[in-house]
């Protein structure tokens, strides 16, 4: 139901934001079209400041994240199918989101993500090997958070955002923001989904990054389903239109577009580093594949929805790109294509290769001081395995 | 040098101290700031600190935790103020998905040195919610660590202690303690161990527990009881999670009875922890079951019945006569 127009209660809120805009609508902020051409915005370009040679190197970069990224994506799909993981969350279509994203940071920009950001760790250095210990079940996150500044994957939905908050509220008290010094000023970036958009966590960690002005940016990959609800499930507003009602900006930019993607973080990153405050992206994009390798999308959406997707792809588009404009030449798509099989053997046969965590290792890290309580249950459990005679199983 | 505080003094230097001694040591939490706290327990600190260590946030408690432990990521010692027990739930997720498993889901890489103070129990004809007792529900999180002050005192260095931990400490501050009695303090002794239970009152009969609001109770009910020719031995525990079961087992095997009291709900309260272990490891010394004296399986009733609700001395005496009798 919509109000009447007249109604004291403002405009006609259909009228507003039209129908469902299954490509973004006019606000959609791109410089790589599907079809591989690249086009002007007035308010965001890729490329200032690089000669056209370092922009293709730039832009044939981005090319090589997004199809190793890919290939983790497949592998990992693949092992769970093989039964070496027991879960994997696809990020299939949302390469160009998070390698545009995760190539804006600088080394100093710490990340706080979800589970799905396997692209983003890609840029931060995390070994892929690493990410797939979780989905193993040989440990709950085995890199180092602060090594790379890339936090632990968080599985509550939205959790992160608060502490992505806190963590920039912590920048501001260690003076490394605004400064004016470029290896000094430092944000945080806070990624989420669209169906985190609608927990508490999300929209608290919206006020206090506003009240502080915290250097925070809100990366929500928007890929139009939680699970199997449908966006417009979670808001009957472009995401993107929120950030306003918290006070900060928030824009809609085409999340299969790493040219856009990388421009529009670029600009957010920077407005907080220097002190300007949190921003809201919304990077459209579309969930190709299931939500996690439990889930099958054949039961609540349309394989027409999908198909018109894969026109969209984002790496297809800047492979045209690159050939059309003579950017790349076929060796180096015979090195990027050999480069993701070797990271496929790799990941394959390292991920079989994980050890399991000795049983023991269940007391280890409950707490800085462990209680005798807790040291003593270690011990007991450590003599009941030792009563089994034969194999040793500790 | 000695001086007569209260409990929310002693908290109120505890925390001064702890600011002193570590720039990394922030306040956060609704109303610490100008207003020093709903119960003046961070008064005059903003003004010392500054707002950028002791900030007023916004009205809420999941966002207040989940900053923290952002904060704490980034190398900051966070002690967050929870208005009222009952407004402690919208951070439960935080607190107990967050805070307590952090380190041990980064294998140790990550700590979280939070302190989250939460003032409860009740007595003070406060409205709903404003009044509960939620200590087990994080005693049975493991990942947190999770203590009761009792005395002015005790709130002056188990704050210290607690902001020092590098576990995430649940501090429970009883409320109804805050104004009500002073103590001598001497800021150059040595203070008892955080984590450790302490024998308040000797006795031979009967081994009381308790902690927070009610070791004042039992105190008097040990006196009255001494008028009568009953000799009670009071324990205040102080520590919740883990509990220090030494000198209570030790009181246990002389006196052979023992009485646990909280405000807490019985039903699956700290009390059946501290009877199971009691019943586990020094069943040939009693005399008697264990026995809990606490709050009913109800919710916290309005204020004017609130004295029928809580444990009072006769309740605890009538659990001591119980034990005798049985």
């Amino acid at each position: 139901m919509t109000q009447q127009p007249g109604s004291g209660f403002g405009p006609d809120l259909a009228e507003v934001f039209g129908p469902s805009q299954q490509d973004g609508g006019p606000e959609l902020i791109q410089l790589l079209t599907p079809e591989g051409e690249r086009v002007e915005h007035p308010e965001f370009s890729f490329g200032v400041g690089m000669s056209p040679e370092e922009e293709a190197e730039v832009v044939r970069g981005f090319y090589r994240d997004m199809v190793l990224t890919r290939r983790i994506d497949t592998e990992a799909t693949a092992l769970q199918r093989h039964g070496e993981l027991g879960i994997w969350a696809q990020l299939l279509g949302q390469e160009a989101a998070q390698i545009g994203a995760g190539r804006a940071l600088r080394p100093q920009d710490h990340v706080f993500p979800t589970y799905r950001e396997h692209g983003v760790a890609w840029c931060k250095g995390v070994d892929p090997l690493d990410l797939l210990g979780l989905f193993r079940g040989v440990d709950q996150g085995a890199w180092d958070p602060e090594e790379n500044h890339f936090g632990l994957y968080t599985i509550v939905i939205g959790a992160q955002t608060l502490h992505a908050t806190g963590y920039a509220m912590g920048m501001q008290r260690d003076g490394v923001v605004g400064t004016g010094d470029p290896d000094r000023d430092a944000a945080v970036i806070a990624h989420f989904g669209d169906g985190a958009s609608s927990q508490g966590d999300v929209n608290e960690a919206f006020i206090f990054a506003a009240s502080y002005n915290a250097p925070v940016v809100f990366f929500c990959q928007n890929n139009q389903w939680a699970i199997s609800e449908p966006i417009e499930r979670q808001t009957r507003i472009p995401l993107y239109q929120r950030a306003l009602g918290f006070g900060f900006p928030g824009v809609r930019v085409d999340g299969n577009d790493v040219l856009a993607t990388y421009a529009v973080t670029q600009a957010a990153l920077q407005r907080a580093r220097d002190g300007q405050g949190p921003t809201f992206v919304e990077a459209y994009t579309y969930r190709m594949g299931a939500h996690t390798t439990t889930d099958d999308p054949t039961r609540y959406r349309l394989s027409d929805d999908v198909e018109h997707w894969k026109l969209k792809d984002p790496i297809a588009r800047v492979e045209v790109y690159l050939k059309r404009n003579g950017l790349a030449d076929d060796a180096f798509f015979e090195t990027v294509k050999d480069e993701a099989h070797e990271l496929g053997v790799r990941l394959r046969e390292g991920c079989k290769a994980l050890p399991d965590p000795s049983p023991l290792g269940i007391f280890d890290h409950v707490y800085a001081e462990m209680p005798e309580e807790l040291a003593a249950q270690r011990d007991g459990f450590a003599a009941y395995l030792d009563s089994f005679e034969g194999e040793a199983v500790r | 040098m000695t001086q007569k505080i209260t409990l929310a003094k002693g908290l109120n230097m505890g925390l001064r101290k702890a600011m002193e001694n570590d720039p990394k040591v922030l306040i956060m939490g609704e109303d610490v700031g100008k207003l020093g706290g709903v119960f003046r327990i961070t008064d005059g600190l903003q003004k010392d600190f500054g707002e950028d260590r002791v900030i007023d946030s916004p009205l809420a408690e999941s966002g207040i935790v989940g900053t923290a432990v952002g904060m704490a990521l980034r190398g900051y010692r966070p002690v967050v103020e929870i208005q009222f027990d009952g407004f402690v739930y919208p951070a439960y997720d935080q607190i107990v998905c967050q805070v307590a498993k952090m380190r041990f889901r980064s294998q140790g890489r990550s700590k979280m040195p939070i302190v989250i103070r939460i003032p409860f129990g009740g007595g003070i004809g406060a409205v709903e919610h404003h009044s509960e007792s939620p200590e087990a529900q994080f005693a049975h999180t493991p990942g947190l660590k999770v203590v009761a002050c009792s005395n002015p005192v005790d709130g002056y260095w188990m704050m210290q202690q607690a902001i020092a931990s590098d576990d995430p400490v649940i501090f429970l501050e009883p409320k109804r303690q805050y104004h009500a009695d002073k103590a001598e303090l001497d800021e150059s002794a040595t203070p008892d161990p955080l984590f450790a239970s302490r024998v308040v009152r000797q006795g031979s009969d009967v081994t009381v527990l308790a902690y927070g609001p009610m070791v004042k109770i039992c105190m008097k009910a040990a006196e009255a009881a001494a008028g009568e020719g009953k000799s009670l031995e009071v324990i205040d525990l102080r520590t919740l999670s883990p509990l220090d079961m030494g000198p209570v087992l030790e009181s246990v095997r002389r006196t052979g009875r023992a009485v646990v009291a909280h405000e807490a709900h019985v039903n699956l309260g700290l009390g059946a922890e501290v009877a199971a272990r009691i019943t586990e490891q020094c069943f040939y010394s009693l005399e008697a079951p264990v026995l809990r004296v606490g709050g009913f399986d109800t919710p916290y009733p309005p204020s004017r019945i609130e004295e029928d609700f809580l444990p009072d001395l006769d309740r605890v005496l009538d659990a001591v006569d119980r034990s005798l009798a049985f």
